[in-house]
């Protein structure tokens, strides 16, 4: 449906897919970028936090709890498993941290099904975000168009931390030369601890932020996984502006080709991957020298 | 004895050979030597004669119990799980569909192994695969997708192992993919959409404009084709637009601005599993329900539970089955019952449709008298009155499929609910032979016996 409301609809509508999108993707480049390890766990750490956010409901029935809990919680499993397992995979090779990592969602999601079962979960967007609001050419869900704002300011958040804090300028460092980072005195091994911790919150208050959009189910972080690699490829591996812009880009493709004809939103997704990489083979904002 | 050869050429030497051994040896050879020469009539075909030559046979089942369709997945496998339980023990339900049961399947316990088929046709056809190899599976089930029933339609045909299908709503399965090896019971897309169809135009009146949810495989395509197509040229409704969405879409937004924008007055939404739930409750957050009007024309086990009755409140669903009908037929009473008693809930038509497939297997076998295959398969295309939940029912020989009722249900508001289970009213239940297709109108061509 070629029309300009419909256009100016998806346009929007293309934002605040791709702000939710961007936000998860950070995470992932994030951990990436320090750790060199692909995280193949990060769809159900973001799965986990929309759990954990759902039980906190539960117990409180207050969606701010919600969300810090779940930001929290994702905080200490993050942690715990950067310190008993992760770590152990630094120096070896990738194909083992993609194995313990798709190991470790597996395990994530399968207990999570053992205690919620597969039937999805609801949690409620707070009574003054809840109901809908009109942009003039279109009515938008309130909660979807606070999404954007909270997204924004997570962001916001992520980059003060990476940019305007000595921990970030660790951070950044140990992206580009971690080995030099090393010899200069700094204990990298702590500061890995605390990106995948800052990685696995990221993710986890993505899955709580996100978990009156979707409905819980054990397998929601699946389908969100493929389309954040996707991003962060598009943006570059290891880069936080590269995950903002790649997630805007992603959900615009979606939003956009949907316009035109629904069943190849996905497929141009992929095509517009395919397309960065012959181009600029490292992402959009990917820079020469990091793997 | 009955005739097991389908070509005639074929049919004529074995029968010249069977005659001229018979006599030969009723003259020459001892009573032993007879029957072996007989056996060679029945060459080993399948995972026959190994399968069956033990106490027990095996099944080999298929369902999502993790993706988009695993609550859907699980029910069906405890329709199963009960169906074994009761054939097993010679249960009175199961004798109320297959009055030749005593225990177990000719005698024979059945044993049974499950995989995770995430409906995925891939992972379905290598756990079945295994099944037969390694278990010599006589039978194998699954679905709950019909990209799924279709790949294992083709893997039966090739293994000459009966398929009896699990839950698939596509024209395919039994249309243009059908195959001599499979069998379906429960309804699908052509028998929904003239079950439905009328009771539309019925309380919505004509010309109406209506934007459909497609998932992007073979059930979606047929069900929406189907559906549309009755309400286009019966009713002069529109399809305004058609969303075309992969399975497990993880978010739903760019398809509803699309049909926000599209001035439909109704949502006729053909998603499925997990699918047409979060597609239903983002449609909701978008306000497009409930000022349009909600339509399953392919019922999602579960639906109203996780979307809440307040949604599918005066919303109109074709389906197989729904646990009230318990009130019109006895054999759904008991089979209410009895699920509840094991399970804790009412069962949805999931359960009910694996439960009947596995009765109707049964009472398949115990009339042919045998595993062999050609021979069951005989016996289902033998026309027959079968007992059902859904009363009197027939398979029909020239495409596989149940001639059976489809049930018409509409959400009932939360105030009229009499249990916390109460979501539908039973509307109508259509008789199955008025709403199917020729046999061949979908291009079905079975195949070969052997």
């Amino acid at each position: 449906m070629l029309t300009w409301s419909n256009f100016l609809s998806q346009l929007f509508n293309g934002l605040a897919q791709g702000a939710l999108l961007a936000l998860i993707s950070s995470g992932l480049t994030i951990i990436y970028g320090t750790l060199g390890v692909l995280n193949l766990a990060h769809g159900a750490m973001f799965m986990l936090g929309g759990y954990a956010g759902y039980v906190a409901y539960q117990a409180t029935g207050s969606f701010v709890v919600a969300v810090i809990a779940g930001t929290l919680f994702m905080l200490v499993v993050g942690v715990v498993m950067e310190r008993v397992i992760i770590r152990h995979f630094y120096g070896r090779p990738h194909e083992d941290q993609l194995l313990v990592t798709f190991g470790l969602a597996i395990v994530f999601v399968e207990v999570v099904r053992l205690f919620f079962s597969s039937q999805s979960l609801t949690v409620p967007a707070p009574a003054a975000l809840s109901g809908i609001t009109s942009l003039g050419v279109m009515f938008y869900p309130t909660y979807r168009l606070a999404v954007v704002g909270i997204v924004a300011v997570a962001l916001l958040v992520l980059f003060v931390v990476l940019y305007r804090t000595r921990l970030g300028m660790i951070v950044r460092a140990g992206i580009e030369d971690a080995v030099m980072v090393d010899s200069l005195g700094i204990d990298v091994y702590r500061v890995f601890m605390v990106v995948f911790g800052i990685g696995a919150m990221a993710a986890g208050f993505a899955g709580i932020v996100n978990a009156p959009v979707v409905s819980l189910t054990p397998d929601v972080g699946e389908a969100i996984l493929v389309q954040t690699f996707v991003v962060v490829v598009i943006g570059g591996v290891g880069s936080f502006p590269g995950a903002v812009v790649g997630g805007l880009i992603a959900g615009e493709i979606i939003s956009l080709t949907s316009m035109v004809n629904p069943g190849y939103a996905y497929v141009m997704l992929f095509a517009a991957m395919t397309l960065v990489l012959l181009v600029r083979p490292r992402g959009l904002f990917g820079a020469r020298g990091r793997e | 004895m009955q005739d097991r050869n389908s070509g005639s050429f074929t049919a004529g030497r074995r029968r010249f050979m069977q005659a001229g051994l018979g006599v030969a040896g009723g003259l020459a050879l001892p009573a032993g030597f007879v029957s072996e020469a007989l056996a060679a009539d029945q060459p080993p075909i399948g995972t026959w004669p190994n399968g069956a030559s033990g106490n027990s046979v095996f099944i080999g089942i298929s369902v999502p119990r993790t993706g988009t369709y695993a609550v859907q997945g699980e029910d069906e496998l405890k329709g199963y799980q009960l169906a074994i339980e009761h054939i097993n023990s010679g249960h009175p339900l199961i004798k109320q569909i297959s009055p030749k049961t005593t225990k177990g399947v000719l005698g024979k316990e059945l044993k049974y192994g499950v995989a995770d088929s995430a409906a995925k046709p891939n992972d379905a056809v290598q756990a079945q695969q295994r099944f037969i190899t390694e278990n010599k599976a006589i039978m194998i089930t699954g679905g709950t997708s019909s990209a799924v029933a279709v790949a294992l339609n083709k893997l039966a045909q090739r293994e000459k192992v009966l398929f009896v299908c699990g839950i698939s709503g596509s024209n395919d399965t039994t249309g243009k993919d059908c195959v001599r090896y499979g069998v379906r019971q429960n309804f699908y897309g052509e028998t929904a959409a003239n079950a439905i169809g009328p009771a539309l135009l019925k309380a919505y009146g004509k010309n109406k404009k209506a934007a459909f949810m497609t998932p992007d495989y073979t059930y979606g395509h047929t069900v929406t084709k189907s559906v549309n197509e009755f309400l286009t040229k019966n009713g002069g409704w529109q399809m305004v637009t058609n969303q075309v969405s992969p399975l497990g879409a993880p978010d739903y937004s760019s398809y509803l601005t699309n049909i926000a924008n599209s001035g439909a007055e109704f949502l006729i939404n053909v998603n499925w599993g997990h699918d047409a739930v979060l597609s239903t409750q983002q449609a909701k957050q978008f306000g497009l329900l409930p000022k349009m009007k909600l339509v399953i024309p392919y019922q999602i086990p579960f639906l109203a539970r996780e979307v809440g009755p307040e949604t599918t409140e005066g919303v109109f669903a074709a389906t197989d089955f729904w646990w009230t009908l318990e009130d019109k037929y006895p054999i759904a009473k008991m089979f209410v019952e009895e699920f509840e008693k094991k399970y804790g809930y009412k069962p949805e038509w999931g359960a009910e449709n694996a439960y009947m497939e596995f009765a109707l297997w049964a009472e398949a076998v115990e009339h042919a008298g045998s595993f062999y295959p050609p021979d069951v398969i005989k016996s289902y295309e033998t026309p027959r009155k079968l007992n059902s939940m859904v009363g009197e029912v027939q398979w029909r020989a020239a495409d596989h499929q149940l001639v059976r009722p489809v049930v018409i249900v509409k959400g009932k508001a939360p105030k009229d609910m009499k249990s916390k289970e109460d979501y539908w009213e039973v509307v109508e239940v259509v008789p199955g032979a008025g709403l199917m297709q020729k046999p061949d109108a979908f291009g079905c061509n079975l195949g070969s016996y052997t």
